[in-house]
């Protein structure tokens, strides 16, 4: 059914706004008919939102109904906007939505060169192609002649910034991450942070970043909302 | 008017018509509909209907005829006795076994034996046992006649003894390492450890504290497949062919050499038969039932007193040795299985053969090759099959949310809780009443249904731990679920799939009922050819084929440890699971 009646709502600043960055419109989410979360909100190309919560104050469950993997126990309300489309009905494999995790989730039965490969793009033919872009991403994170290197034999910083790269290789249009930085050690998590965010801005993507890390916040230093404790 | 746009779900829709929301029922259609088709194919031919052999009309005539044979009545206690002793004594061992010594370092390589001991076919381990314990056998050879002054075998009727004695440590041998085997898994869901350690911190001694805090919870996850163990050792023939008495046989014994009998008058007669095991199954299962609710109560007041029974180091001491001698029979039994296979002369009481030769393997290798053949064919198809449904089924669980939970796994084991000779004479009648000729398709057909519960019980559980965020990841780079499968969960789970296609295949090695009424006896695996030389009582072929058996069920276990290991052996994250 498509809409055929937009009510004016006070909270909403819809408009010309949305064509770029990700906007979420009137979202809520409610588990047994409690509300979760309730959010408006829009993040512009490079800029980055930070959601702030204690545990069980639905948090992943955001980043999930943006990915598009929501469990069937939620309800939810509202659009998702992706620079001027309405992502909320996509499937997750087709909204060019990409995430971190704290864990870098490599896959650990493919190489290094092989876990980038899979981020890339089928549109780039060929497989000397794809193995050049490949080399030039290790190269550009600084990981020269890692192609054939078993995931588990990698640093923690290593290992994160292949997580990085191989989202980015995917071309998505806003990234999404959950607390991407706190399984990292002090001295790390700055440079690591730095990098994520950096190479959001030069790509010009909205950013998401749910934590509970003040220092996180303060670094991204945008936006901030704090979700309530529902229990 | 509709509903506002914004109220609409997010979820999207787009995978809601696919036909693999229905795998879960195609799954269990598999294995119900053999087994549904078996049972009527029993039941009109025990009340007097099978048309291809002129009983057109419903009459008592054959439950009369199965009451007049006279050893109806001791076969049927045989088979409740058997069946309720094995039963028992198995659990018995396992729970001792498991509240004395869980957490320790024996506890732990007692768990290593387990899936080696597990694909020791029944039959084979069967044929061990009763190589140890004959008149003739290690036992005595080891004991004479030095303690025993015997300089010929002892004239006992060992195996075979009337009171299936033998016959019940066969199937304890094999019973203990398949409850233990259930009862670990189960431990993993309880919290049994903290229980066990707030209860010894109250001064309750280790082996009694594991029983009062446990074992309920324990019990609760191994009930269904305590149920399995009943009914199939109240109505095993293969294990009854080889260590069971012979004058009454045990009933379902007996039912299957009437199906075989020439005269075909006699079909009846095994219909009434099966159809009587089944009900006997059924009662004792009720039984077993309320005997589990009555032992609870007592148990209850038990704890309630708060002794404390500190001192359990003689139990724990009697636990061990009540778990190694099943444990010891199985492998000590194919080290005698081994040595007949290879002996040359060898007379009573030395304990070696005085030479050792490969005469006899020599001169079976060209009569092996083809039931190997057709063992290792109806075995990969079995699990071919049964695999393709597992990952079909868990895949759709996954994706649609399906919640196949505990109420719905009883019913992966019902197959298990209905004795095998109550539907297979069934569908041997079907196959006669329809002219199909039932060949290796019709055999490979029942071995799905034994093969795909223990398939997709070993595959679940690794299946729905995998972490899904690998998925999510995956899907957000703008991989298809598809893709996602192929490329990433099934690779990553290559270990727990080769352990599962193992599993089953070892089950389908292992079957012998199947394999005889299903193929009509004219469908040859090892299982079939080594169960037919019970008779012969020549023990250095017998040693042959039951070794080859046991070769065929355990050569793919090996493969399933050695091959992830081989293909990830530069991939250090997936080596220690």
């Amino acid at each position: 059914m498509n809409p055929v009646y937009s009510p004016p709502h006070p909270d909403t600043t819809e408009g010309s706004d949305d064509a770029e960055g990700l906007a979420l419109r009137r979202l809520c989410i409610r588990l047994a008919g409690k509300v979760l979360v309730d959010l408006d909100a829009h993040i512009a190309p490079g800029r980055i939102l930070t959601i702030m919560g204690p545990s069980g104050s639905g948090k992943s469950t955001l980043l999930s109904v943006i990915i598009g993997t929501t469990a069937p126990a939620f309800t939810v309300s509202g659009r998702i906007v992706l620079d001027g489309t309405d992502i909320s009905h996509l499937p997750p494999q087709k909204r060019r939505v990409g995430i971190l995790f704290q864990d870098d989730m490599l896959f650990p039965h493919l190489s290094i060169g092989a876990n980038l490969a899979f981020g890339l793009p089928p549109a780039v033919r060929g497989r000397s192609a794809r193995r050049e872009r490949v080399v030039r991403a290790l190269a550009d994170i600084g990981l020269e002649g890692f192609e054939n290197r078993d995931p588990a034999t990698l640093s923690g910083g290593q290992r994160a910034r292949v997580a990085l790269m191989r989202m980015l290789l995917a071309e998505p249009r806003a990234l999404l991450l959950d607390e991407p930085f706190s399984g990292l050690d002090a001295a790390l998590r700055d440079h690591i942070r730095e990098l994520v965010f950096s190479r959001a801005r030069e790509r010009r993507l909205p950013v998401l970043l749910v934590t509970h890390d003040e220092a996180d916040a303060r670094a991204a230093a945008g936006d901030r909302i704090e979700l309530a404790h529902t229990d | 008017m509709g509903r506002p746009f914004w109220s609409r779900p997010v979820t999207p829709r787009h995978e809601d018509r696919s036909p693999f929301r229905y795998a879960p029922l195609v799954m269990l259609g598999v294995m119900f509909v053999p087994v549904m088709a078996g049972l009527a194919g029993t039941m009109l031919p025990a009340i007097g209907y099978f048309p291809a052999l002129g009983g057109d009309s419903i009459s008592p005539g054959p439950i009369m005829d199965l009451l007049r044979w006279p050893g109806f009545w001791r076969a049927s206690a045989l088979s409740v006795t058997t069946g309720v002793g094995v039963t028992i004594l198995s659990l018995a061992i396992v729970i001792l076994f498991t509240a004395a010594w869980q957490g320790t370092r024996l506890f732990s390589a007692a768990e290593r034996l387990l899936s080696p001991l597990l694909s020791v076919p029944h039959a084979a381990a069967a044929f061990g046992v009763a190589f140890l314990l004959a008149p003739s056998g290690w036992m005595t050879r080891v004991i004479s006649p030095w303690a025993t002054s015997w300089t010929t075998p002892p004239d006992v009727l060992i195996p075979q003894d009337p009171w299936g004695l033998t016959m019940m440590a066969g199937l304890v041998a094999k019973e203990v390492p398949f409850l233990l085997l259930m009862t670990i898994a189960a431990l993993g869901q309880t919290e049994s450890v903290k229980s066990r350690v707030i209860a010894q911190s109250l001064g309750y001694g280790r082996t009694w504290a594991w029983m009062t805090v446990v074992l309920p919870r324990v019990y609760e996850q191994i009930r269904l497949p305590v149920y399995a163990v009943l009914a199939y050792a109240m109505s095993v023939v293969d294990v009854a062919i080889i260590l069971g008495p012979n004058a009454p046989a045990t009933l379902s014994a007996q039912v299957v050499s009437w199906m075989s009998d020439p005269d075909l008058a006699l079909r009846f007669r095994a219909s009434a038969g099966a159809a009587a095991q089944l009900g006997l199954v059924g009662v004792t299962l009720i039984l077993w039932r309320m005997a589990e609710l009555s032992v609870g109560c007592v148990a209850r007041r038990w704890a309630y007193r708060g002794r404390r029974m500190q001192r359990d180091r003689p139990l724990r001491v009697g636990a061990l040795v009540a778990a190694a001698m099943p444990i010891a029979a199985v492998l000590v039994g194919l080290l005698s299985l081994a040595v007949w296979s290879l002996a040359g002369f060898w007379s009573w009481p030395d304990v070696l053969p005085s030479s050792f030769t490969g005469t006899t393997w020599l001169r079976h290798a060209s009569d092996l090759r083809d039931p190997i053949l057709e063992t290792v064919r109806i075995g990969l198809l079995a699990v071919g099959v049964s695999l393709v449904l597992t990952i079909v089924t868990l895949e759709a669980e996954q994706r649609f949310n399906l919640n196949l939970t505990t109420r719905r796994l009883g019913l992966l084991y019902a197959p298990l809780l209905v004795p095998q000779v109550a539907f297979l004479v069934g569908l041997q009648t079907l196959a006669l009443e329809s002219g199909l000729d039932a060949g290796m398709a019709a055999v490979t057909v029942a071995h799905i249904v034994f093969v795909l519960p223990y398939v997709f019980l070993s595959m679940a559980g690794p299946y729905r731990a995998w972490d899904d965020r690998y998925a999510t990841i995956a899907t957000a780079m703008g991989s298809g679920s598809q893709r996602t499968l192929w490329r990433i969960r099934l690779p990553m789970l290559l270990g727990p799939l080769l352990v599962a296609a193992a599993i089953g295949f070892a089950v389908s090695v292992g079957q012998y009922l199947p394999t005889l009424l299903v193929g009509a006896g004219r469908v040859q695996t090892l299982t079939t050819e080594a169960v037919a030389l019970a008779s012969g009582g020549d023990r250095r072929v017998i040693g042959v084929y039951a070794l080859s058996q046991t070769l065929a069920a355990a050569v793919p276990f090996m493969v399933a440890i050695a091959l992830p290991r081989f293909v990830w052996r530069h991939r250090r994250g997936l080596q220690h699971r």
